[in-house]
């Protein structure tokens, strides 16, 4: 095994005219190390002004999703020798606007993510004084892997719709919808399909599937929306034989 | 109002994590006129809650008792917490736990539906809440979605606070900068509560991560507001070698066992209990993480460890647990195990070592989040209420976040409906530092790389004060740290842009790092005793007579360290032998 790899980032810093360049940089190629490993090693010894976002390194804070040869991956959960003998290539995450370097603006999906009202909704008055809600380890398994979504935005960047009609409420958002929904506990399922069954919501879809695909927590959110197109045209049958009031 | 601010709120909650977003839906659920926002230098998800894995306690089980719970909680520290903060804690937390299910938070249940515990280190009774092994992750993020319902609850997401503003020994709101443009403002605020979580980046090899470099201490300290216990540094028995990642102590709730080079449970030769099949409370693998982590350097010493590319090593067995318990109850171990280090537990050992994992030590507060400046309040691993004191008892700290998250957001909104607004001084203050920062992003001439400060002090924070200590070795690091932080004054930056700039950052991450670092050494050299996680080699028992009291760091006006002391609170439980396995 070669002893290094040559790393090939994207640059940018926001300026009149700027637009994004490649710098390459070699650095150690080491058993362990993880894409992250690789991008700090630059920042800390060869230059420090690359800027990019990390947190966790253990796959669970969803901060450092970005372009690796082409794929959204998490950098801190692929490694460098997978990409061996390189070079590799390191871009921020594709369909969101780039606000330095590898860093993208991820507020679109953080204005997003309340439309779809992911929190219980009850129709009842019940408080913490009458006790835990019952809920039978076969009700929790099923929305629970919808529960485990990092918003890492993996999904996002690989979603061609997304690319292309940006009002797309988008993979994550939609599969955060059904996890409430699915859950016992919750009583909102009319008030988020009402959100859903909106042209930016789940009829944007032609099911290409990549989110799902890229999701490194296994969440299927092709399902998620999926499930949701059958249930809007339920609804949409229901809106023509029958009355609001009586549905 | 407040003219020069960008924004007045009434209470400002500097952080998104646990702690941060229970105070900020306490105070949208029993105060809603008041403006309330949350500032954070991540998005509120990405706080490092995400990581908790193993549990929350909350006394709820047939046959335990919240006295049961307080006890475990007060031998676990040595003594060493307050005994009023810990009933309150241990009645609150149940609530606490049962609110975040009506919130959402996916518990793992038994087969009638109701919520399932499991076993705990230094816990007499199962008690531990789980969420699967991703219960910090569930916990946040129902929280984090919980707080999306309240529309005017304002987020400053990536703002990086700089500075307190206090005057006349009253806070008044910060100064931060916006990390995607780079602009410095004011936020002003009748009170802040700071929830900005720990610092365990002061060390080299930690579970902690990247942001985890006590931001809410350093402000609190600067600001002149004391730290309390700071020698107090958890290690985690078992994280994997180079990572740092934890591996939950769950495993050994759920009957993993710690082996050494010879296969062996060594456990059972430090006064932890005998060796049984299957898990027992209060004993062996189930023993304090102050105890299982001074045991494994012991075993070191004698050699009975196993030599890896990065230190000495135990291993961890689970293999006779099997797939279906793993892949239930523990599935983020095994995805972790399989990423990292590239073995699976089910078949093979899992190599561990110990690991920083958690600061005893904070912000001082009262039981209601109250610190000594007027207004100001702090919560979670920032603050120290404290419940841990000398060893914090695994699966606390969450709760911990909740029952007092709630408490600081209810006494910081009282504290707002009374609180006028800020003087002049204030204001200058601010220019103050606008021009402290920008004179940083822009100065040139400095030769000193960040990485290669921040790197020696946490070598520097290891030699000194690991897992054990001396009066030589604190002596010695805190030569050493005053020698970094001139170094820090000629550091180099090489991003002198604005738009996200991590170097300035980072640099002053590394400043407040420091600062933290230095409260640990000197409140453990002037710690003459051991106790708990605070082992000195030459002084090596536990000293009532001196030491049943808190070290209360203080920054004096040149910068240097002044430590006093203030007495521990005991209510019903006196001081005697912590007895584990016996």
């Amino acid at each position: 095994m070669a002893d290094s790899i040559q790393m090939q980032v994207t640059r940018y810093a926001p300026a009149p005219d700027a637009v994004p360049t490649v710098a390459n940089y070699d650095v150690p190629l080491r058993k362990d190390w993880s894409i992250l490993d690789g991008l700090n090693f630059v920042k800390d010894h060869i230059d420090g002004s690359l800027s990019f976002r990390w947190s966790c390194r253990m796959g669970i804070c969803g901060s450092c999703g970005m372009n690796v040869e082409g794929e959204p991956q998490l950098t801190c959960a692929t490694f460098l020798t997978d990409y061996a003998p390189g070079p590799v290539r390191i871009e921020p995450l594709t369909n969101f606007p780039i606000v330095r370097d590898l860093v993208v603006d991820i507020d679109d999906f953080m204005e997003k993510l309340p439309r779809v009202k992911p929190w219980i909704i009850r129709d009842d008055d019940v408080t913490v004084i009458d006790g835990e809600y019952l809920q039978t380890p076969e009700e929790l398994e099923e929305y629970k892997q919808f529960s485990n979504c990092i918003n890492c935005m993996l999904c996002y960047a690989a979603c061609p719709i997304y690319g292309l009609e940006p009002d797309f409420i988008g993979p994550a958002a939609i599969a955060l919808a059904e996890r409430y929904d699915l859950d016992s506990r919750d009583r909102g399922q009319r008030e988020r399909l009402d959100i859903l069954i909106e042209k930016e919501g789940v009829w944007g879809c032609t099911f290409v599937g990549e989110c799902t695909r890229v999701c490194p927590k296994h969440v299927d959110p092709a399902g998620a929306i999926q499930r949701y197109k059958l249930k809007a045209a339920q609804e949409n049958i229901m809106a023509f034989l029958l009355p609001r009031s009586a549905r | 109002m407040n003219e020069g601010a960008a924004a007045a709120h009434d209470v400002l909650l500097v952080g998104g994590g646990a702690a941060g977003l229970r105070a900020a839906i306490e105070i949208a659920e029993t105060n809603p006129s008041l403006s309330v926002a949350v500032v954070s230098k991540v998005y509120p998800m990405r706080s490092h809650t995400v990581s908790a894995e193993g549990g929350a306690a909350g006394a709820i089980a047939e046959g335990d008792s919240l006295d049961e719970h307080a006890y475990d909680t007060v031998s676990g520290s040595d003594w060493l917490c307050d005994q009023d903060a810990v009933e309150a804690f241990v009645q609150e937390a149940p609530r606490e736990l049962l609110q975040l299910e009506h919130w959402g938070c996916p518990w793992s249940r038994e087969p009638n539906g109701r919520i399932a515990v499991r076993a705990f280190g230094g816990m007499k009774n199962m008690r531990t809440w789980f969420a699967a092994d991703k219960t910090g992750f569930h916990m946040l993020h129902s929280l984090f979605q919980t707080s999306l319902k309240y529309a005017d609850l304002t987020r400053y997401d990536e703002w990086f606070v700089t500075r307190l503003l206090v005057d006349d020994g009253r806070v008044h709101g910060v100064v931060a900068i916006e990390l995607m443009t780079g602009r410095i403002e004011v936020i002003a605020a009748k009170s802040v509560v700071l929830c900005n979580g720990g610092s365990g980046k002061v060390f080299p090899f930690t579970t902690n991560a990247n942001i985890c470099t006590g931001d809410g201490m350093a402000l609190a300290y600067r600001a002149g507001a004391p730290l309390k216990d700071m020698e107090f540094v958890q290690y985690h028995p078992t994280g994997l070698p180079f990572t740092g990642i934890l591996i939950t102590e769950a495993t050994r709730a759920e009957g993993g066992w710690l082996l050494n080079k010879d296969g062996y449970r060594y456990l059972q030769d430090y006064d932890l209990g005998k060796p049984e099949p299957t898990p027992v409370l209060r004993s062996m693998e189930l023993g304090p993480r102050d105890r299982l982590s001074q045991a494994f350097v012991h075993e070191v010493e004698k050699g009975r460890t196993i030599e890896s590319p990065y230190g000495p090593i135990v291993h961890l067995d689970l293999r006779h647990l099997g797939a279906k318990l793993i892949d239930t109850k523990l599935p983020m171990v095994r995805e972790l195990c399989m990423k990292y280090e590239r073995i699976d537990p089910v078949k093979e050992l899992i190599p561990v070592r110990p690991v920083v994992h958690y600061m005893m030590g904070g912000v001082h507060t009262d039981i209601d989040g109250a610190t000594p400046i007027d207004g100001l309040f702090a919560a979670g691993e920032t603050a120290c209420v404290t419940i841990n004191g000398a060893n914090r008892l695994g699966s606390n700290s969450l709760p911990e976040c909740l029952v007092f998250g709630a408490r600081a957001g209810k006494a910081a909104a009282e504290y707002a409906t009374s609180a006028k607004q800020a003087s002049p001084a204030v204001m200058r203050q601010a220019d103050d530092e606008v021009r402290r920062l920008e004179q940083m992003r822009s100065s040139d001439g400095g030769h000193e790389r960040i990485a290669d400060i921040r790197e020696e002090m946490q070598s520097t924070m290891e030699d000194s004060a690991g897992i054990f200590r001396s009066g030589d070795s604190l002596a010695k690091g805190i030569d050493q740290l005053a020698e970094l932080q001139q170094r820090l004054e000629r550091v180099q930056l090489y991003d002198q842009t604005l738009a996200f700039n991590t170097e300035l950052v980072a640099a002053l991450e590394l400043s407040n790092m420091l600062d933290i670092a230095e409260t640990t050494l000197h409140s453990a050299l002037q710690r003459e005793e051991s106790r708990g996680a605070h082992q000195r080699t030459d002084f090596t028992t536990r000293d009532d007579a001196r030491f049943l009291n808190h070290a209360l760091a203080y920054r004096d006006s040149d910068g240097s360290v002044r430590i006093e002391r203030l007495p521990v609170t005991i209510t019903r439980w006196p001081p005697g032998e912590r007895v584990y396995g016996r």
